[in-house]
């Protein structure tokens, strides 16, 4: 290997790595508020990619009929009580976000030539009908069962992950797609050469970097979440409805999400089971962060992109293998630093 | 409706229809049952991790794998001729490579909390599925064929339904060593893992020990059922092994109802049978093909980890009238051994200037306290007091920042608390911690676990009913002793609280200690139950037992204990003698407040 190699590996490792690290920092988030290990990460990343990719072939994403139909049965769930006791402004808001938003999302979709609508309105839309799916998911999931113990919140994760990977393959098939790269323009500085793709990556790393941390420190809902995670019920009894935390924290989950998906979709072919094994990546990095800590996690990513990266070149058969077996020895150091025995009821 | 039929009589139809079933169908729904009985064998371990031992594990089939491979590997390869590439050799192998699997695998995530081992089961579980798939030994892809029929006996096993009595066989076995195993010492502490390990470990069981137990003995389930597969199939390839098939067989446990050994054969006989059918239909109705039975599959988890958490089997039990079993005790059963007490006025327990810090709240600032054999010391004081942070480091919960704790001599500062109370102190615990569905009795026994040594494979086997009738035995010796001797029988959380607090010492007792600590005993209690707690302490005292209790209640420490220690704002303010400790001005400011 000589260091043109090691360059280009490296900036490989390093984008796929700034995904991972999203994807870790959304899970480590997801399980400090709500407490549930949120396998279907990794879905929203192939339902990002692929929607995008039907967009750009001109179809509508079946994606929209998903949200649909999500939509119509949390209104069936929700409207009764409403009805019931005259919460009308209520019930106008649930029917406005849950019924009216995703049919009047669909009927754009078949009116507007999106293929020719140039990349961001497509991304714009991409994430239009994802986003909503995540606060949807956790009502009906989990919401039911939100002071459930760990190990239950985790089983109806895992349930939830194989529903949304048989729905893929109905909605995308079973043919792998590629989308446009955002940018093809390449730079060159001496022996390093780097594609916009890649720069694209960074910079979205980065920017939704800063945008989740002025959320979590300007804003009234962002310190709600936080407060959440550091002491559930000293939260609620301050006013802050579990519900209200679950639903905001699946929405910026599926957002972070489906933009990971966008933003490697012109890299890899992405086919309807992919989200998962990039999904389990950055579980692997959030456990390195023990599942609490955000810069370690964050770190961890980009670790796991690397050596991902260079075990491609000298071993690329035993790529999986070798990023999914590192998990054993951080374990094993968790497991060597830990003392405390807890009761998980 | 009356219970009409005894398990064992269940147990018995069991029998008889799965002996019978291959006379009257036809080989298709042999083929169908040898599936079921293959996935009831690793969902029963699934039961006993998820439902019983509050784990779980997304790698079973990945164990499967393991044992379908090897047995493929040993049977085919060149290399183990030396072996007769014999199917039993291939089923020693595969347990062996499959424990040493689990112990790693459960020595580094059993440790953390109970989210880490799924977890690392997920990865597993994938790793395993890429390395059957690429190594050029195992046949990649393709897999490897060829492989022999079990030899039973000189009978070769090479038609469905003659593999069917193998596997049916094993299940059958599983199944009894697994009801088998719960009912038993081990079992009790396998029960107390949901909801009850700080408990348990304070009993003096551990808990490490247990999860690895329930752990391996999954594994090994799953282990065997793909050895059965591999032989059954005459061929194995990487597909049934992949991590989704190891949800699948999570979901069978979970839908079947994992808190009972017959959900892992509800839950397994439905699936199995439900992607039978869904399988022809699903794909023509989709116009292509793909696994979308599990679309349908998490639903029904879903519905049913929300509607009925402990799944189908309790709906359908409640239909079958059986009657449950009342334990026998042999009152003529050997008793246990049991320690000589240490003698009158003897120093069982000395705090020596324990403090404990938190930041820079001093919780306690050099405490000093004796407790003597045959006497009841009270620790009293206001809320706040840090009477709750003493006890803990006097029962090696929490270990002083500066100072030591001896008991009969010897420090246990940093003591794991299954080291102190096999030295011989046990306690009770301010809020309740017992068993609620388990029996009274059960949960006294608990107490006892100790005093017995007969392991998981000897409870699975039932080669130690001699030790368990003696366990027992001394269970109801001291519920008795406490007088809770009518309730013995029923489920310990319909009882009162007062009467639960009773059992908590009842099962204190029967770790023949001779320090008891107690965590505010008389809080909840009625004026009678009172009354009949200060008898009991009064007649453990003059058995020599030292007593340290934790309470508020002045009256009830008044005319009770021997020796009163007060405390406020970490410190000790008074001791002595009852009633000199009520005439102290100082007490009496810190109770009634003081006059400005």
């Amino acid at each position: 290997m000589d260091a043109q190699i090691a360059l280009l590996l490296s900036q490989d490792g390093i984008t796929n790595g700034a995904i991972y690290a999203l994807l870790a920092l959304a899970l480590v988030m997801v399980f400090a508020v709500t407490r549930i290990i949120f396998i279907p990460q990794g879905e929203f990343v192939s339902y990002g990619a692929l929607t995008m990719a039907m967009f750009q072939t001109g179809l509508v994403p079946s994606t929209i009929w998903l949200l649909v139909i999500l939509g119509i049965v949390v209104v069936l769930l929700d409207s009764l009580a409403l009805i019931k006791t005259k919460q009308n402004q209520k019930l106008f808001k649930l029917l406005g976000i849950n019924l009216a938003y995703p049919l009047v999302l669909a009927g754009l979709l078949y009116l507007l030539p999106v293929k020719d609508m140039g990349m961001l309105l497509q991304t714009l839309f991409t994430l239009a009908i994802l986003v909503p799916m995540g606060p949807m998911l956790y009502r009906l999931a989990f919401q039911p069962v939100a002071s459930a113990s760990v190990l239950t919140l985790l089983i109806i994760s895992v349930a939830v992950h194989v529903m949304m990977v048989g729905l893929g393959l109905i909605f995308f098939g079973a043919e792998g797609l590629r989308t446009e790269a955002f940018s093809d323009a390449r730079f060159e500085w001496g022996m390093l050469s780097v594609n916009g793709q890649t720069l694209w990556v960074i910079a979205s790393f980065f920017s939704l970097i800063t945008a989740l941390y002025l959320f979590f420190e300007r804003t009234i809902y962002g310190k709600a979440l936080r407060a959440t995670a550091l002491n559930r019920v000293g939260a609620r009894l301050m006013g802050i409805p579990p519900a209200l935390s679950g639903k905001l924290t699946f929405f910026l989950a599926a957002l972070i999400g489906a933009l990971s998906g966008i933003l490697i979709a012109p890299i890899t072919t992405i086919y309807y089971d992919t989200g998962f094994i990039i999904g389990l990546k950055g579980f692997v990095a959030a456990i390195i962060g023990g599942l609490v800590s955000y810069p370690l996690a964050a770190g961890g990513a980009i670790l796991v992109g690397l050596i991902e990266a260079f075990s491609s070149f000298w071993a690329s058969e035993y790529k999986e293998i070798i990023v999914f077996t590192l998990i054993i020895p951080v374990l094993l150091w968790r497991s060597l630093r830990s003392h405390s025995m807890e009761d998980e009821e | 409706m009356k219970p009409l039929l005894s398990s064992r009589m269940v147990l018995g139809v069991f029998i008889v229809l799965i002996a019978a079933t291959p006379l009257v169908m036809s080989p298709f729904y042999i083929t169908l049952l040898n599936y079921i009985g293959l996935a009831a064998l690793v969902a029963l371990g699934l039961v006993l991790l998820t439902g019983i031992g509050n784990l779980t594990s997304f790698g079973q089939a990945a164990f499967v794998g393991v044992g379908a491979y090897s047995t493929a590997f040993v049977t085919t390869s060149s290399s183990f001729a030396w072996l007769g590439n014999s199917p039993w050799a291939g089923f020693i192998i595969g347990l062996l490579i499959t424990s040493a699997v689990a112990l790693i695998l459960g020595a580094i995530t059993l440790k953390l909390s109970g989210h880490f081992l799924p977890l690392g089961t997920i990865a597993w579980g994938i790793s395993l599925y890429y390395l059957f798939g690429t190594a050029e030994a195992l046949g990649g892809h393709t897999g490897m064929t060829g492989i022999p029929p079990i030899l039973v006996l000189g009978w070769v096993l090479d038609q469905g339904y003659e593999i069917y009595y193998l596997i049916w066989a094993f299940l059958l076995a599983a199944i009894i060593n697994t009801k088998n195993l719960l009912d038993s010492r081990e079992g009790r502490a396998i029960r107390a893992l949901k909801g009850g390990r700080i408990m348990a470990e304070a009993m003096g069981v551990n808990t490490l020990y247990s999860r690895m137990a329930i752990f391996l003995f999954a594994a090994l389930h799953a282990s065997t059922s793909g050895w059965l597969y591999a032989h059954m199939q005459r061929f194995v390839n990487p597909t049934p092994f992949n991590i989704h098939n190891g949800i699948e067989y999570l979901f069978m446990a979970v839908i079947g109802g994992a808190s009972s050994v017959w959900g892992a054969i509800v839950g397994s006989s439905l699936i199995t049978i439900l992607k039978q059918w869904l399988q022809d239909l699903l794909p023509k109705l989709f116009g292509q093909n793909g696994n979308f039975e599990v679309i349908l599959f998490g639903l029904i988890m879903i519905i049913v980890l929300q509607r009925a958490q402990n799944g189908l089997w309790p709906l359908l039990a409640k239909l079958l009238p059986v009657q449950h079993e009342l334990k026998t005790i042999n009152p003529h059963a050997e008793p246990l051994a049991q320690r000589t007490l240490p003698t009158h006025g003897e120093v069982i327990l000395e705090a020596k200037n324990v403090t404990r810090k938190f930041g820079g709240l001093i919780a306690n600032n050099n405490m000093n306290l004796t407790v003597h054999a045959g006497e009841i010391l009270a620790l009293i004081g206001p809320n706040g007091a840090g009477k709750s942070t003493l006890f803990n480091q006097l029962s090696g919960v929490d270990t002083p920042s500066s100072g030591e704790v001896l008991f009969l001599g010897k420090p246990i500062g940093g003591l794991q608390s299954r080291t102190v109370a096999a030295m011989g102190m046990s306690r009770t615990f301010q809020h309740v911690k017992l068993l609620p569905t388990m029996t009274v009795l059960e949960n006294v026994a608990i107490g006892a676990h100790q005093r017995g040594h007969k392991g998981v494979f000897s409870a699975a086997w039932r080669l130690e009913r001699a030790e368990e009738e003696r366990l027992l035995a001394e269970a109801a010796r001291q519920i008795e002793r406490v007088g809770l001797k009518e309730l013995m029988h029923v489920e310990a959380g319909s009882l009162a609280l007062g009467q639960q607090r009773i059992l908590e010492i009842a099962r204190a007792l029967c770790s023949d200690p001779c320090l008891l600590l107690l965590d505010e005993p008389a809080a909840g209690l009625r004026h009678l139950e009172k009354q009949a707690l200060a008898d009991l302490l009064r007649r453990l005292k003059a058995q020599g037992m030292a007593i340290l209790l934790v309470e508020h209640d002045m009256d009830f420490v008044m005319g009770l204990v021997d020796y009163v220690v007060v405390m406020e704002f970490g410190q000790k303010i008074a001791e002595g003698l009852p009633e000199a400790v009520q005439q102290n001005q100082a007490v009496l400011e810190a109770y009634l407040g003081g006059v400005e």
